[in-house]
C-alpha cells in the first residue's frame, strides 16, 4: 500500500464525509419546499433568497444549543448512540461508486473509496448496525415513549432486514457478484440489459424495504407522530440530535444511489452522459421520498409486520426459487 | 344564503345518504380476495398524482404575514378610532362622556374644559387597552358617531396597561383631506340607505 492510494482515500473520503453532509442539510431544505408545494405552501422563505439559507440557520441553531444531558439516562451510551446512526450511514457510503472513473489533471480517478469485492454484503450489514444508534438511544433515554418507539424500530429493521436481503439474493445470483462495480458492468449495455426487467418482483421488495430501512412514511414508526413526541429522539437536544438527523438523510442518499446502482443500470457505460443519469435516478428516488411523505399515511406497526412477514417474505423466497430454476435450465 | 336549510331539522330529505360499504369478509378467503383486490386498485397512485397535481398548479394559498394581510370586515372590533367631521375637519367628539360612563370594564379616562367659545372641549382621552374587552359598547352609545373601532388588530404590548390616546385614534387631518376616513359599519353605525328609512314625525298628535 503506498503513500499516494493512501492520500488519495483519505482525500475521497473527506470530500464524501462533507458532500453528504452538506447534502444532508440541502435534503431538509428540499423536504420542505416538496412538502409544502405539495401541500399549497410556501415553505421555508425568510432566510435568504427562496429561504435557501434556512439550512445554514438550522445549523448554527443545531450547534450552539446546550447539549443536555438529562439527569436519568445512562449517560455513556446516550451520548453515544446518535454518533452511531451518523457513522453507520456514511460507513455504508464507502462501497458506493458514486460516478463513474473519471480522469482529472491526467490522473484517474475511482470515485468509490473501497471497490471491496462484498460490497453489497457490507452495505447491508453496516445499514443494520445503523439499527443501534435509535435502539440504544431510546433505551437509555430513561423515557417510556423513546424505549416503545426504539423498540418498534427495532422490531421494523430487522424484520425488513430479511426483505432486503432476500430480494437483493436474486440479482445477486444472475451478476454472481456482490460488488456494487460488477452490478454496474452487467448492465452497462444500456437500458435492455438493467436487472429490473429481468428481476421486477426483486425491484418493488427492496424498494419497498428501502422505506422501512431509512424509516420514512408509510413506515416511518421509529419516531411515531401520532405521540406527538419524536420517539427515541425525545429526550435529545443540540448537536446531538442533528446527528440522527443527518444519518437519516444521508442514509435517504444512499438508498437512493444504492437502488439505481442495483436495478437500474447505474451509471451504465461510464461516460458523461451515463454520470448524469445516475444522478438523474438518484434524484428521482430521493424526491419519491419525500412525495410518498406527502402523499401516503403510516401504516400500523402490525400491518406492517402482516406485510413483511406473511406478503413481502414469501414472495421473495418465491422470486428467488424461480430465479434459481430458470438459471438451472 | 337563506336560514331554511339550516332551519330544516329533517335530515332525511336533505340529499343525506349512507355510504355504500361493503360487508366484512367472514372467511380467510374472502380476505385474502379483499387484499388482492386493494394491492392492485392502485389507490397508492391516487395519493400520488393528487398531491404532484397541486405541485405542479403550484396554486399556493400562504398569506405571508406580515407583508400580506388578509382583508378584515368592517365590524371587526379592534383598537379604537377617533372621527372627524367631513365638512369642517374638527373632530366629533362632543366631550358627552357617555362612553366612559358606558364601559364597563372602566378603561376609558376622559377629562373636558370649557373653551374660549364656551364649547366643551375634550382635553384628556385615553382608553386602557389591558382592560378593554372591546365589547364595542362605547361605539353603540356615541350620539356623534365619534369614537368607533378601527381594524388596527395587532396591539400586542411588553406589559399589561398600555394606552391608546385621543390624537392617536384621531382620524390624521390629511387622511380626512384626501377623503381616505371610514365610516365604521358595525353595532351603533347608520345603517345603510337609511335616508329612504326615516319618516318624518307626524306632527298631528
Ligand atoms: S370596547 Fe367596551 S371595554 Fe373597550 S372601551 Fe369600549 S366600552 Fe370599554
Ligand atoms: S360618547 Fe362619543 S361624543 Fe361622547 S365623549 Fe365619548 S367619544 Fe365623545
Amino acid at each position: 500500500m503506498d503513500i499516494a492510494y493512501l492520500i488519495e482515500t483519505v482525500i475521497k473520503v473527506v470530500v464524501v464525509l462533507l458532500i453528504f453532509s452538506a447534502l444532508a442539510g440541502i435534503g431538509t431544505y428540499f423536504e420542505r419546499k416538496v412538502l409544502a408545494f405539495m401541500q399549497r405552501r410556501l415553505g421555508p422563505m425568510y432566510v435568504g433568497p427562496f429561504g435557501l439559507l434556512q439550512v445554514a440557520a438550522d445549523g448554527v441553531k443545531l450547534f450552539t444549543k446546550e447539549d443536555i444531558i438529562p439527569s436519568n439516562v445512562v449517560p455513556n451510551i446516550f451520548k453515544i448512540a446518535p454518533v452511531i446512526t451518523a457513522a453507520t450511514a456514511f460507513m455504508a457510503a464507502a462501497a458506493i461508486p458514486f460516478l463513474p472513473q473519471f480522469t482529472l489533471f491526467g490522473y484517474t480517478v475511482h470515485p468509490i473509496v473501497a471497490d471491496i469485492n462484498i460490497g453489497i454484503l457490507y452495505i447491508l450489514g453496516i445499514m443494520g448496525v445503523g439499527l443501534y444508534g435509535p435502539l440504544l438511544g431510546g433505551m437509555a433515554s430513561a423515557n417510556k415513549f423513546s424505549l416503545l418507539s426504539a423498540a418498534r424500530g427495532a422490531a421494523v429493521f430487522i424484520s425488513y432486514e430479511v426483505v432486503t436481503g432476500l430480494s437483493i439474493l436474486a440479482p445477486i445470483m444472475m451478476v454472481g457478484s456482490l460488488s456494487l462495480i460488477d452490478f454496474n458492468a452487467y448492465q452497462a449495455g444500456g437500458i435492455g440489459d438493467w436487472i429490473i426487467w429481468s428481476q421486477p418482483v426483486a425491484f418493488i421488495l427492496f424498494w419497498i424495504a428501502a422505506f422501512a430501512e431509512t424509516g420514512r412514511t408509510p413506515f416511518h414508526l421509529i419516531a411515531n407522530d401520532h405521540e406527538i413526541i419524536d420517539g427515541f429522539g425525545t429526550e435529545y437536544s443540540g448537536m446531538r440530535w442533528g446527528l440522527f438527523f443527518i444519518g437519516e438523510y444521508a442514509n435517504m442518499f444512499f438508498i437512493s444511489f444504492i437502488i439505481p446502482l442495483l436495478f437500474l443500470g447505474g451509471y451504465g457505460d461510464g461516460s458523461l452522459l451515463g454520470a448524469l443519469g445516475l444522478l438523474a435516478k438518484m434524484s428521482f428516488f430521493f424526491f419519491f421520498f419525500l412525495w410518498t411523505r406527502a402523499a401516503w399515511p403510516d401504516v400500523r406497526p402490525d400491518q406492517l409486520m402482516w406485510l413483511c412477514w406473511k406478503v413481502l417474505m414469501p414472495i421473495a423466497v418465491i422470486n428467488i426459487v424461480i430465479t434459481g430454476l430458470v438459471m438451472m435450465f | 344564503m337563506h336560514n331554511e336549510q339550516f332551519n330544516n331539522r329533517n335530515v332525511s330529505d336533505n340529499g343525506y345518504y349512507l355510504v355504500d360499504i361493503e360487508d366484512y369478509p367472514t372467511d380467510n378467503w374472502g380476505r385474502f380476495k379483499r387484499v388482492i383486490k386493494r394491492t392492485f386498485r392502485g389507490e397508492l397512485f391516487v395519493g400520488l398524482w393528487v398531491v404532484l397535481r397541486e405541485m405542479i398548479k403550484f396554486d399556493i394559498h400562504t398569506v405571508q404575514y406580515p407583508q400580506e394581510k388578509m382583508p378584515i370586515g368592517p365590524r371587526y372590533r379592534a383598537v379604537h378610532e377617533m372621527k372627524r367631521l367631513w365638512e369642517s375637519g374638527t373632530e366629533r367628539c362632543i366631550g358627552c362622556g357617555l362612553c366612559e360612563k358606558i364601559c364597563i370594564s372602566n378603561c376609558i379616562r376622559m377629562d373636558t374644559k370649557i373653551d374660549e367659545n364656551s364649547r366643551k372641549e375634550v382635553t384628556e382621552y385615553s382608553i386602557n387597552l389591558g382592560r378593554c374587552i372591546f365589547c364595542g359598547y362605547c361605539a353603540e352609545v356615541c350620539p356623534e358617531l365619534a369614537i368607533v373601532h378601527g381594524g388596527r388588530y395587532e396591539n400586542a404590548s411588553d406589559q399589561r396597561e398600555h394606552f391608546v390616546l385621543f390624537e392617536d385614534m384621531l382620524t390624521p387631518i390629511d387622511a380626512l383631506k384626501a377623503g381616505k376616513q371610514l365610516e365604521f359599519e358595525g353595532f351603533g353605525a347608520i345603517t345603510p340607505h337609511e335616508d329612504e328609512r326615516v319618516k318624518k314625525t307626524p306632527l298631528s298628535y
